[in-house]
């Protein structure tokens, strides 16, 4: 227990030691929440009669938490290049526990970026339709943050270098974001599309988010649920076994 | 305290060390000299579980680093031939870290941390980020470190790598330290004989992954008839340059990514 809580507690230190990155992961998502509530919220309004602030938010508050956590794993890239990886490694505890502390601390932090994600979101004018379920929202924020925390860790022990890192970045994880329903409504989507969207596991969780802040559930809170654990468990595993078999 | 026989390691046909046996009694200060590449490194890291051999026995501590991992790695305390601090913690927070992963109670942590850190010299420096440290100041925190579990036997592997004289006394005279005073067995790799002649009590040199000499240094100089360990050292390994060479590590690296690539 110790373990992974100081494992966790590392996580956290480095993080608050360098502050530039709560910045540049923070700005993203608003600067994302801003040009689409400016560019298409007319067109939204027209379309459907809703406000697109309302249906985007939950997509830009996982935009503030899939990345950063994504980063967070894949920081085992870093470690392994300057060396951390191997004191971690040396030392008589099992890996799975390294991993799960890992992750925990990773998802933590994500968690942290998305919550100034949602307090930006609520000054710009964001309403949210049932206050009593706002623990529930964060819980899937968590739950959000501990998947892609997950997917970091899986390519963070397959990557050998740090330079695969931004491509992995641009070409895995930036169409799993656009291909969700982070940004788009699902339901007068193209058939084809639509499967897409629906397969993708992220889509699972920015739902369960959106359902507990404003507009109810598309798939359901239950599928959602379902799905989205056990995809994060497939990848918890995944991500234990592939950092068990990193050779210090 | 340590019991190699017929230690074998091959990354697909290339041996980097073969058939290697020799033993480190409890309390000895033993030195592990050899070319770049010639084995030293990957012998290390057998015997501190991160490697697995392909043939051959060890023991540390009584231990097999293959079957029991967790009781080998409690066993000893490691300097890496590379930095392996986390640069965006504390000297503090890294010490304690350590700790926690090895399972020593809050108490005791506490305690020896400070105790070690003054013995580094460090102990004023104890709250600032390591990435602002100069390299003697790392590698003086990073033997810290490996003592902090109060380890039976302490690895270096190049520990005073790139270090400038002071520092390397320095650190030489707290590891002979704790030699004497709790009778720590020390097993190092350097290039630098001249440290080899002042510290250790009995060297092994490793060519081409094969023992050559298992000795005193004094013993060595009088059988090769050399004045000095260094011209004893030549003799013995020739005066090629191995660097061209690529080491054992590279070599796995390199396969590594050319199978991955297929």
């Amino acid at each position: 227990m110790n373990v992974i809580y100081i494992i966790w507690l590392r996580q956290l230190k480095r993080d608050l030691h360098s502050r530039a990155w709560i910045i540049a992961a923070f700005g993203q998502p608003v600067m994302y929440l801003l040009a689409l509530t400016f560019g298409f919220g007319p067109f939204y309004q027209k379309a459907s009669g809703l406000n697109y602030l309302q249906f985007l938010v939950p997509g830009v508050i996982s935009m503030g938490i899939i990345f950063p956590a994504v980063l967070s794993g894949m920081e085992i890239v870093w470690d392994r290049q300057f060396g951390f990886l191997k004191e971690t490694l040396v030392a008589p505890v099992s890996r799975f526990k390294i991993v799960l502390g890992r992750i925990l601390g990773g998802a933590t932090l994500a968690l942290i970026r998305g919550m100034l994600v949602f307090i930006f979101c609520l000054a710009l004018g964001f309403r949210i339709e049932n206050t009593a379920l706002l623990p529930v929202a964060f819980a899937w924020m968590f739950f959000i943050a501990v998947f892609c925390a997950s997917i970091g860790t899986v390519i963070g022990s397959l990557l050998e270098d740090i330079q695969s890192f931004q491509l992995m970045m641009n070409f895995f994880i930036m169409p799993f974001f656009l291909f969700s329903n982070a940004l788009f409504p699902l339901d007068r989507l193209p058939q084809g599309m639509r499967t897409i969207v629906s397969l993708n596991p992220l889509s699972h969780g920015i739902d369960g988010l959106r359902g507990s802040l404003t507009h109810g559930f598309f798939f359901g809170a239950g599928a959602d649920l379902c799905v989205l654990g056990i995809f994060t468990a497939i990848l918890f595993i995944l991500a234990s076994y592939l950092f068990s078999l990193i050779e210090p | 305290m340590i019991e190699v026989y017929e230690l074998s390691k091959k990354f697909g046909d290339f041996c980097a060390v073969d058939r290697v046996s020799f033993s480190v009694p409890e309390g000895v200060i033993f030195g592990f000299l050899g070319p770049n590449g010639a084995g030293k490194t990957t012998t290390i890291r057998m015997l501190t579980t991160m490697l697995r051999p392909t043939g051959g026995r060890m023991l540390v501590d009584g231990h097999d680093p293959v079957k029991e991992q967790y009781q080998v790695r409690r066993s000893f305390g490691i300097v890496f031939q590379d930095p392996s601090l986390d640069e965006e913690l504390t000297a503090f927070e890294n010490m304690d870290f350590h700790g926690v992963l090895y399972g020593l109670p809050s108490w005791e942590r506490r305690q020896n941390i400070e105790k070690l850190l003054c013995l580094v010299e460090l102990e004023e420096r104890q709250d600032e980020l390591v990435k602002f440290f100069s390299t003697g100041m790392k590698r003086r925190l990073e033997v810290a470190r490996a003592l902090l579990h109060q380890p039976k036997i302490l690895f270096l592997d190049e520990p005073t790598l790139g270090l400038d004289p002071q520092t390397r006394k320095r650190i030489w005279d707290y590891i002979k330290d704790l030699n004497q005073g709790q009778k720590l067995t020390v097993f190092f790799t350097t290039h630098y004989l001249d440290e080899v002649e002042r510290a250790a009590d009995q060297i092994a040199i490793i060519d081409q992954g094969r023992i050559i000499v298992n000795d005193t240094p004094s013993n060595i100089k009088n059988k090769t008839g050399s004045s000095s360990l260094e011209d004893a050292f030549i003799l013995l390994t020739g005066k090629v340059i191995r660097d061209e060479d690529p080491s054992a590590m590279d070599r796995m690296r390199l396969r590594r990514k050319f199978r991955r690539k297929r």
